[in-house]
């Protein structure tokens, strides 16, 4: 049950932009959010629309992968769809039911705020699909380099994050482990109110923190041991490098982006 | 005599559907007797966790059914639910899942979800905290300030609390010092004695499965192709090998004598049987 959550997961892969760097990939995402929130009418998220089919067609991914990713955001999807189309005014009344009502102008952003989430979960969802982990935040390290100038920890953050990144799933097995240790002693996780669900919890969390709390020492003895002392003078094994490929795929976003700002512009339908 | 906990057919399919698919037990026939000792072996992944997870109604059957007291324990929740509390459970490494302020209110953990009256929790928590060989001091204190070894007393306690019929330990000594070990299979050993509760062990200690054990049961790519006592088992020194286990150390001492071309039998599983066997053969050398 806990092991389906897709979240940040990485499938491995030798396609284009699995092996294009991840600054560009970071980039390249950054590119099409913008040009995702500067879409309006049907011309424009058409364009997304077919640049993000290309993106998930070149990546060999699988929607059936993409599609499983969207289950968590279910609620989201259908709160700002519903909101969207109950406080959205303007264009001609469809229904009226007492203080709500649904225009034409509410089903037109219902429906395009709706796209316009999905199309965005899907590009975030294609970066951290094609990027390990450790490429990711490499390449987010690399990316936010000129900051250390102001005095950001940047390393440091950097390798929280990926230390985060790397322990989800071992988190996710013990999780499970220990459910099925206090289940065997009748503990009972489905039934009964909500506040007996809450407590429920404590046999679950009390051991899964403790358990944390153990790993990140024996993993900063274990570091310690192996001479870590952060960033200072620290080199990589592997050297992120940009090639054509990359800066292929940087014309084709900037242009992508600078498209959508001046179609929407000028044929906003 | 009727088994008190039984599978027919049982099957288990891992990820089904996917390209990770794995059968992790294969058309499984097993049948438990009131007041058995059981040892299960096989190498890691084999299926023995898969196997034991599904004698307690904690994994639900792919295919096949899960028989105790001749009733399917998935026919609806209750049954599923108080075949939990009739077939306990330790899992590896359980001093993890300890979570309570004082070592007895995590004892008294699964007497309290079973509705048991507070007198009768009581009871056994100290009873079972005894089996355990937990003092009565010890349980008053934090289950976060005891040893390690300690710890798993008092997570081995937990389940036994419950007084289940059948006691399932996942490798109940790994990562304990020979002392610790031995007295947590003797504490084992005690509890089956004295509530004649029948027992199930994992171990990769070939060793301890020849001296306890009443009948082995081999587990190996999620099905079962040996069983029976140690002596019947462990005559099967190549198969074993074979499957990544092996023959108690002893016996491996005694195979090689013979092969040597001393005049012993190589069916020696015990300290005991060992000793007889080289004092037979150093009186008939004499002799």
């Amino acid at each position: 049950m806990l092991k389906d959550i897709t979240l940040g997961q990485f499938f491995p892969g030798h396609s284009f932009i699995h092996k294009l760097d991840p600054r560009t990939k970071l980039i390249c995402v950054v590119l099409y959010i913008v040009a995702l929130f500067n879409a309006v009418g049907l011309l424009t998220y058409g364009l997304m629309f077919l640049v993000l089919t290309l993106c998930v067609s070149i990546s060999k991914v699988g929607v059936k992968a993409l599609v499983r990713g969207m289950k968590p955001v279910i609620v989201i999807l259908v709160f700002t769809g519903l909101l969207n189309l109950f406080y959205t005014t303007g264009g001609t009344v469809l229904v009226s039911l007492g203080i709500l009502t649904i225009t034409t102008e509410g089903v037109k952003h219902a429906f395009f705020m709706i796209i316009r989430i999905l199309m965005l979960i899907s590009g975030t969802f294609l970066l951290t699909y094609t990027t390990s982990p450790i490429a990711l935040t490499d390449g987010l390290e690399l990316l936010l380099n000129p900051l250390k100038k102001v005095k950001v920890p940047v390393h440091d953050l950097a390798m929280m994050m990926s230390i985060a990144l790397r322990f989800i799933p071992t988190l996710i097995e013990e999780t499970d482990k220990i459910m099925s240790a206090q289940k065997a002693r009748g503990a009972d996780f489905e039934n009964g109110s909500l506040l007996e669900k809450a407590k429920a919890m404590v046999p679950l969390l009390v051991p899964l923190f403790v358990s944390a709390f153990r790993r990140a020492d024996e993993l900063a003895t274990a570091m310690e041991c192996r001479c870590y002392h952060g960033g200072e003078g620290r080199t990589r094994l592997k050297k992120l490098s940009f090639h054509t490929g990359d800066i292929i795929a940087l014309i084709f976003f900037v242009a992508l982006t600078v498209a959508v700002i001046v179609l929407g512009r000028f044929f906003a339908l | 005599m009727e088994p008190i906990l039984e599978t027919k057919g049982l099957s288990c399919v891992y990820s089904k559907g996917t390209p990770f698919e794995h059968k992790a037990l294969i058309d499984v026939d097993f049948k438990v007797y009131p007041g058995e000792y059981i040892g299960i072996i096989g190498h890691t992944g084999s299926g023995k966790s898969t196997l034991i997870q599904h004698l307690n109604g904690l994994l639900k059957p792919t295919g096949g059914k899960v028989l105790l007291h001749g009733q399917d324990i998935w026919v609806n929740a209750k049954e599923t639910r108080k075949a939990r509390f009739k077939v306990g459970l330790v899992f590896q490494y359980p001093e993890y899942q300890l979570f309570e302020e004082t070592v007895y209110k995590d004892i008294s953990f699964g007497p309290k979800n079973m509705k048991l009256p507070p007198d009768e929790i009581d009871r056994r928590v100290h009873q079972s905290a005894y089996f355990a060989g937990l003092t009565d001091d010890q349980l008053q204190k934090s289950p976060f300030e005891l040893s390690g070894g300690q710890k798993r007393r008092v997570a081995i306690a937990g389940v036994i609390a419950m007084e289940p019929e059948v006691l399932i330990l996942d490798e109940p000594t790994a990562g304990l010092d020979p002392i610790g070990r031995e007295s947590i299979m003797q504490n084992i050993r005690n509890y089956h004695d004295a509530k004649n509760a029948t027992i199930i062990i994992v171990s990769h200690s070939m060793e301890d499965m020849a001296r306890v054990a009443d009948r082995i049961v081999v587990v190996n790519d999620g099905r079962l192709p040996l069983e029976g006592s140690p002596s019947e088992v462990f005559r099967h020194g190549e198969a074993l090998r074979s499957m990544g286990l092996s023959t108690p150390q002893l016996t491996q001492v005694f195979e090689l004598l013979k092969a040597r071309g001393l005049d012993v039998d190589d069916n020696i599983y015990t300290m005991e049987e060992a000793k007889a066997a080289l004092l037979a053969l150093s009186e008939r050398r004499n002799g």
